[in-house]
């Protein structure tokens, strides 16, 4: 089912969300950045603004039309809803003969995802893998997971740091979604493509109003996700890159991506498929309580491979090649996908802006390389 | 595949608390609610926790085929493991698992099994052990050659005796000892060069630490054994034991559910370079 | 009745694949030797003009602690050679070497030796060469010894 909306119509489809009992989440701005909060009409949403990333460097800037999503992504992504970087897993209370341990009692909202781009949507299909299809699933992704429902909405624009069309995961969604929205802005044209994708998102759309899509309509559409592929800032050639990496654990790179990196963890807290946590008792004063939290974790620090009174990684040199081998090759024979997504986020949020396509073209170009 | 609760230990309660040596102790636990304990493999482990102190990952060390407890040797080296050695018989100790690939004993039958074992790496082994003494027709020579730092802390001493008797050539070794040892002094390592099995038709479980374990690969390979052949039973930090929390991970294996024991050829690769 | 010491040679892992006249002239410095439990192959601070490969038993090599008795450094087995003292001045055993069960060795007289690698270079080379080998295992060994391990510094 394609159809056509007009530019106002997000407060409609906010308002067909809540109905059903969704928790609204979509992008605002606060503190300079474009963020994923609680929305409850289109004024929250970041009206006529769009953002400039580079290495290091993140600006919002006023556009000179009132598009609603006319940017690409900001700091957070999807994760810290489904995964959220606080969480309790457990409560325990202390009895005449022991203990009683308890899964939490409050369930989480259910959520609406209003403005997934593509590239955000394959994360959360990364982290799928991760937390539900693996041998354990984790009960509180799996119950956010279950419950979201997922309003993609198409990029008309890339980045300078966006690099989807190298991992194949964008500009355009292809499929798991409920609803796909294109904004369609050109020669003073404003409007929305709707497309749905389940059988919830047809239900949902047909409270909007809307007009049939034409040929033309769908052309425009097009066109917006045309403009995004040509304006990508950055590419990442992954021909075969598993084994580039594997075979060059020891390339001098390392030592030079190491003297800029700051192991401050940046990257991991952006991206949208990083899944490290660590888990910590709390217990209350009288010491009758405990509970039990999960709370996200970085390879980067110092302790994260800590055992027998030192850590197996203790360089930064070491902890960078952790991450950006995981992030492009381990978590292929891991997942039997890429664990990166081409957003872009970890070289924007980078304090030095560490390239992770330049890092890997300057291996491939000198491939087989070895250290000392 | 299964769902399970993964993050629910389940109350159990010490039943027997046994020294071992200044800083290890043997505890058998049963569940608090009655029954059976869950079914097992010979290297596999659980997640103990205390009460508001947290949870740590302890080898299964005990008889697999026993159903109403199950054995951890724990040795206190942080809090939560100074908990567990303290903890009184009655009290209460949580439990989580099993978790972890275990030893391929079914693999290899008709084969020599040769088990080495380093300090408390002997330990995860004993379920090993017991797995194979109770089909001990179906295996070839069985040698269990075990090493530690000195003669006094040697685990499990009282059942040298049994094991030998069910056909396992015991060697021990230490580091350094006094008049009264017989046994031989240096490394495990030492022990390798002269052992009798068929080189060509064994296979090798290995555990200790990681230094021991890779000479001992070696001592092994030189004797014409594949690196096919040989398990080690590894170690990293584990917070969660299920796969998630991402702290275990050695290249693309996570500890915690491809692991802990693995063929050396698989980890090969990734042991090999310096701070992986 | 005594065997071949030749014979015995050939069967002894330090000998394997030596060759065949090289073994013959070192037989010649060899004589089979048996020690009770407890007794000892040889005492630290006594000259050393001797070394012995074990045929059977396990000989330790220990050093005396006033207070503390006997320190077992390490245990030798079949197959194994005690003793290096007897290669360099000045030629005094450090160690004592103690048999902790009954031991049949061949004992083999050290300036016999030292002159019949002189006059032959090719089998003095080839027999430097096994002893280098038995330095390096021990040293490795001792190497492992050392790091401790096991002990309560981690690892």
């Amino acid at each position: 089912m394609i159809r056509v909306a007009a530019k106002n119509s997000v407060d409609a489809l906010l308002n067909a969300l809540r109905r059903r009992g969704y928790t609204c989440i979509g992008p605002c701005i606060r503190d300079g950045a474009i963020v994923y909060e609680e929305i409850r009409s289109e004024h929250d949403l970041p009206i006529g603004h769009t953002d400039e990333q580079e290495g290091g460097l993140y600006r919002l800037k006023k556009r000179d039309d009132e598009a609603r999503f006319g940017y690409t992504v900001g700091p957070q992504s999807w994760k810290r809803f489904l995964f959220p970087p606080s969480t309790m897993l457990m409560t325990a209370r202390r009895t005449a003969d022991g203990f009683t341990a308890e899964a939490p009692p409050d369930p989480p909202p259910r959520y609406a995802f209003v403005g997934v781009r593509a590239c955000d949507l394959n994360a959360i299909e990364v982290q799928d893998r991760t937390f539900l299809k693996g041998p354990y699933v984790d009960p509180t992704y799996k119950t956010r997971r279950e419950g979201a429902f997922i309003v993609v909405v198409n990029c008309g624009q890339a980045g300078r740091t966006c690099f989807c069309t190298s991992m194949g995961t964008g500009p355009k969604a292809k499929a798991g979604y409920d609803l796909a929205l294109t904004e369609i802005l050109e020669d003073g044209r404003h409007e929305f493509l709707v497309e749905a994708g389940s059988e919830r998102g047809h239900e949902v759309a047909a409270e909007l109003s809307t007009r049939p899509a034409s040929q033309d309509d769908t052309d425009a559409a097009q066109r917006m996700v045309d403009r995004a592929v040509a304006q990508m800032g950055r590419s990442m050639d992954t021909t075969d890159i598993k084994h580039l990496l594997y075979r060059n654990l020891e390339h001098p790179r390392w030592e030079n991506v190491a003297a800029r990196c700051l192991s401050c963890a940046n990257c991991t807290m952006v991206c949208p498929t990083c899944f490290c946590s660590t888990v910590e008792e709390v217990t209350d004063l009288t010491g009758d309580h405990s509970e039990r939290w999960r709370r996200w974790d970085s390879c980067f620090t110092a302790d994260h491979s800590y055992i027998h009174g030192g850590s197996v990684r203790p360089t930064t040199l070491s902890r960078y090649r952790q991450w950006m081998t995981h992030k492009l090759a381990t978590w292929i024979d891991q997942f039997d996908v890429s664990g990166c997504v081409g957003c872009g986020r970890c070289i924007t949020w980078c304090p030095v802006g560490i390239d992770i396509t330049e890092e890997v073209r300057a291996i491939r170009e000198t491939d087989g390389g070895k250290g000392h | 595949m299964f769902h399970i609760e993964p993050m629910l230990p389940s109350p159990f309660r010490v039943v027997k608390n046994r020294k071992e040596t200044q800083d290890t102790r043997t505890l058998e636990l049963a569940s608090a609610t009655g029954g059976d304990v869950p079914s097992w493999r010979p290297g596999q482990f659980m997640m103990l926790y205390v009460f508001g102190a947290g949870e740590i990952p302890i080898s299964i060390a005990g008889d697999p085929a026993r159903r109403e407890a199950i054995t951890h040797t724990v040795r206190a080296v942080g809090p939560v493991s100074r908990a567990i050695c303290q903890a009184k018989p009655g009290s209460a100790i949580g439990v989580r698992g099993p978790f972890g690939s275990a030893w391929p004993t079914d693999r290899y039958e008709q084969h020599d099994i040769v088990l080495v074992a380093g300090g408390i790496g002997l330990a995860p082994l004993r379920p090993a052990i017991y797995a194979i003494m109770a089909n001990r027709s179906r295996y070839g020579r069985v040698l269990l050659l075990a090493g530690s730092r000195t003669p006094d802390i040697f685990l499990y001493r009282r059942e040298v005796d049994r094991w030998r008797r069910r056909d396992i050539e015991v060697r021990l070794t230490v580091d350094a000892a006094a008049k009264d040892w017989t046994n031989s002094v240096g490394p495990v390592t030492t022990l390798i060069p002269r052992a009798e099995f068929d080189v060509k038709r064994s296979a090798a479980f290995i555990v200790g630490p990681e230094i021991m374990m890779r000479f001992v690969v070696q001592a092994l390979a030189q004797r014409g054994m594949s690196l096919d052949h040989m398990f080690l039973s590894m170690e990293r930090n584990m917070k969660c034991a299920v796969g998630f929390c991402g702290h275990c991970q050695l290249g693309p294996a996570f500890i915690c559910k491809n692991g802990p024991v693995f063929s050396f050829s698989q980890l090969e690769p990734w042991l090999s370079i310096r701070d992986m | 009745m005594e065997k071949d010491i030749d014979a015995l040679l050939a069967d002894h892992l330090f000998f394997k694949d030596m060759d065949a006249s090289h073994r013959a002239l070192i037989a010649g410095c060899g004589k089979n030797v048996v020690f009770k439990a407890g007794e000892f192959l040889a005492q630290s601070n006594t000259p050393a003009n001797e070394f012995f490969a074990i045929r059977h038993g396990r000989v330790s090599i220990e050093i005396h602690s006033a207070g503390r008795g006997p320190l077992l450094i390490q245990t030798l087995d079949a197959g194994d050679i005690a003793g290096w003292s007897w290669l360099f001045p000045p030629y005094r055993w450090k160690f004592d070497a103690r048999a902790i069960e009954p031991v049949r060795a061949i004992r083999f007289d050290g300036a016999c030796l030292r002159g019949k690698c002189e006059r032959d270079p090719a089998m003095g080379y080839d027999f430097m060469k096994r002893f280098a080998q038995v330095f390096m295992q021990r040293l490795e060994a001792s190497r492992l010894q050392l790091l401790d391990i096991y002990g309560n510094v981690p690892h």
